[in-house]
């Protein structure tokens, strides 16, 4: 079984600055860490190599810094890595970052099963994993909770949905993605980790993709981030004074004002 | 401070500590409640290569000597010190086999205790033999087909837990501590049970219990080493483990000493924090003193030990009492420190407090070590005089 986990290396907070001037993240001083739903998706995809054989490859589009996410899945147990990383790819949005991870996968050629964490807890879209399906026109099933059964072509998961599970069945090959209720992940191994220090991790650019500059990064994204801020909390009570109806028609009037009623 | 650690030391310390702060810290007083042995912990640990880091390379582990079993039982102490010893006594069981097996035993036995799959244990101890460990009773009688082992072992870490147990049993009677040899028994072996499981004061995780051996025969090919040298083989082990403890003191130690200072940057009395009434500071202040410099000895200690050294006897004794007291010392002064709150099941420094008694009692008292390191300094005054 071929299985490609898709990952992204995120800020290891939640309480993240933004540059007022590029409506971008402040990322230094912040330590980088692997998308905390994309560690499920390592480990599930190592499970099932470690149970079936076949191997395990991550990827990641992001800057040169965000090799260090796909050292440490290799540490976790992943076998190869490729990192996507080319100014061209700047300012993607999700859907421009489906598109240039559905060529990465086509790239590979084989593969059975791509998995991904059900979101990122930076972006939280919780998009690329069904754009990535579509691209690739492939089956999708989002928030896997668990993987029934998997053969030559098949597979059958359980899934979260809003008040209890699906059972679902698909071929191969496909696109989950997977819930934090899936499995544990594990701790990285010393001979994991030793093995990750000297992995040779591939960097794949437009040229190495053979892709057009206009379908990556800014260019080839459908929406852009405008402004970036923080919704601002105003907090204002007031009594309303006099009898029981005039506090009633006080507060119509002002619902109405409000535009509320 | 730098203790100048190369990268592979401080891979294995780092992930040490994640293991501790991620996996153990959120069971510990569970564990301790329950006093259930950390059979998920200990899975924890084999995954993460941790019982390769004492095994020599050819038998499938790290390579590491003293030094880096001291970085792993040192970080587990710091968040839970019956954790770190269940670990430290699978070192220990193994180390005769390491130093003294031949490359058949270890082939046999090495590879399974590097995966972590198999825990070992070492047994000396008897009801009659503790600080007199030559006064042991247990007999490996020589028969046909192997050793018939009877006797019992008492207080034995991993008891029941362990798969693998280095035992030292007389081969000949006659003989007394002379005529001890150190036998491999292997769990399930017939006339092999266990006996009571001990409940202690602290370290409560860990499994303490009775070996019984009632005509237990034993294959002649788990003798380790010669015939009638088991006792010479469990001293020169000791020497070689007791900066072990001397680690887990430590860890303990830094544990107690961090959990004190955060409340006492926390607690307020008189309108303000207790880290900044001086009495408490002198406290804090010793307490950092006395564990940094007993962290500086065991380092020396065990780094002398892996340097090849043929008598560590008095180095490994001074690391493993000057940190053992330290950290009860230190684990009595963090709850003093807390207050009520220290002393009450909600905080984990009382568990502090009780887990640092055995590191003075275990591996040697700190009474019969300090005779140890007196007999040495006669005999240097001797040579020179």
């Amino acid at each position: 079984m071929n299985i490609v986990v898709c990952l992204k290396q995120v800020p290891g907070t939640t309480e993240v600055k933004i540059d007022p001037q590029t409506n971008t993240l402040i990322r230094q001083g912040i330590e980088n860490i692997i998308n905390p739903f994309d560690t499920y998706a390592i480990e599930e995809g190592v499970r099932l190599k470690e149970k079936d054989g076949g191997k395990v490859t991550v990827i990641t589009m992001g800057p040169s810094q965000a090799e260090a996410a796909l050292r440490e899945s290799i540490s976790l147990g992943a076998d190869e890595a490729v990192l996507l990383s080319d100014n061209a790819f700047r300012g993607a949005d999700t859907r421009a970052t489906a598109f240039t991870l559905s060529c990465a996968v086509k790239k590979l050629d084989n593969y059975d099963l791509i998995i991904c964490g059900r979101q990122t807890i930076d972006g939280d879209t919780g998009q690329v994993g069904p754009e990535l399906a579509e691209m690739l026109d492939v089956p999708f099933v989002a928030y896997v909770s668990r993987i029934e059964d998997i053969k030559d072509g098949y597979l059958r998961v359980k899934r979260m949905v809003e008040e209890g599970h699906e059972i679902l069945e698909t071929t191969l090959p496909a696109v989950i993605t997977v819930a934090k209720e899936i499995n544990v992940p594990r701790l990285p191994s010393l001979r994991g980790i030793t093995k990750s220090k000297s992995a040779k991790i591939d960097t794949w650019g437009i040229q190495e993709l053979s892709v057009d500059e206009s379908m990556v990064g800014l260019p080839g994204s459908s929406t852009q981030v405008i402004k970036i801020f923080f919704p601002q909390r105003v907090h204002q009570a007031e009594i309303l004074e006099g009898n029981v109806e005039n506090q009633v028609d006080t507060l119509i009037d002002r619902l109405k004002n409000a535009g509320l009623c | 401070m730098d203790y100048f650690f190369d990268e592979q030391q401080k891979t294995i310390r780092d992930l040490a500590r994640r293991i501790a702060e991620e996996r153990i810290l959120p069971v510990r007083a569970e564990l301790d409640e329950k006093e259930e042995f950390p059979w998920d912990i200990v899975k924890d640990l084999a995954a993460a290569d941790m019982f390769r880091v004492f095994v020599p390379e050819e038998y499938e582990g790290l390579g590491g000597g003293c030094l880096e079993l001291c970085l792993v039982v040192e970080e587990l102490s710091r968040v839970c010190s019956g954790v770190a010893v269940t670990y430290a006594a699978s070192a220990l069981g193994c180390m005769t086999l390491m130093e003294y097996g031949t490359d058949e035993q270890k082939k046999k036995f090495l590879p399974d205790i590097a995966s972590g799959k198999k825990l070992t244990a070492f047994a000396i101890t008897e009801p009659t033999a503790g600080s007199d460990a030559g006064n042991i009773k247990t007999t490996a009688e020589k028969v046909e087909g192997g050793y018939l082992l009877n006797g019992t072992k008492q207080f034995i870490t991993n008891g029941g837990e362990a798969e693998i147990y280095t035992a030292i049993a007389l081969t000949d009677k006659s003989k007394g501590a002379r005529g001890a040899s150190a036998i491999i028994v292997e769990k399930d072996t017939p006339g092999f049970t266990f006996g009571k499981k001990e409940k202690k004061l602290g370290i409560r995780t860990s499994a303490t219990r009775e070996l019984v051996f009632k005509n237990c025969l034993v294959p002649e090919e788990n003798l380790l080493g010669k015939p009638g040298l088991g006792f010479i083989q469990a001293m020169r082990l000791f020497d070689r483990s007791r900066p072990g403890i001397g680690a887990q003191a430590v860890g303990l130690a830094q544990g107690a000493l961090e959990a004190a200072t955060d409340y006492a940057q926390q607690r307020v009395q008189f309108d303000q924090p207790l880290i900044t009434m001086p009495v408490v500071q002198n406290m804090l202040a010793d307490m950092d003193i006395q564990v940094e410099a007993a962290r500086a000895l065991v380092y020396s200690a065990a780094r002398y030990v892996d340097s090849g050294a043929k008598n560590v006897t008095e180095e490994s004794a001074m690391a493993k009492v000057f940190a053992s007291d330290a950290a009860m010392k230190v684990t009595v002064d963090a709850v003093q420190i807390c207050g009520g709150s220290g002393y009450m099941r909600d905080y984990p420094v009382e568990k502090m407090m009780r887990d640092a008694k055995i590191l003075q009692i275990y591996e040697g008292t700190n009474q019969i070590l300090r005779h140890a390191i007196a007999i040495n300094l006669r005999k240097r005054k001797a040579r020179t005089a």
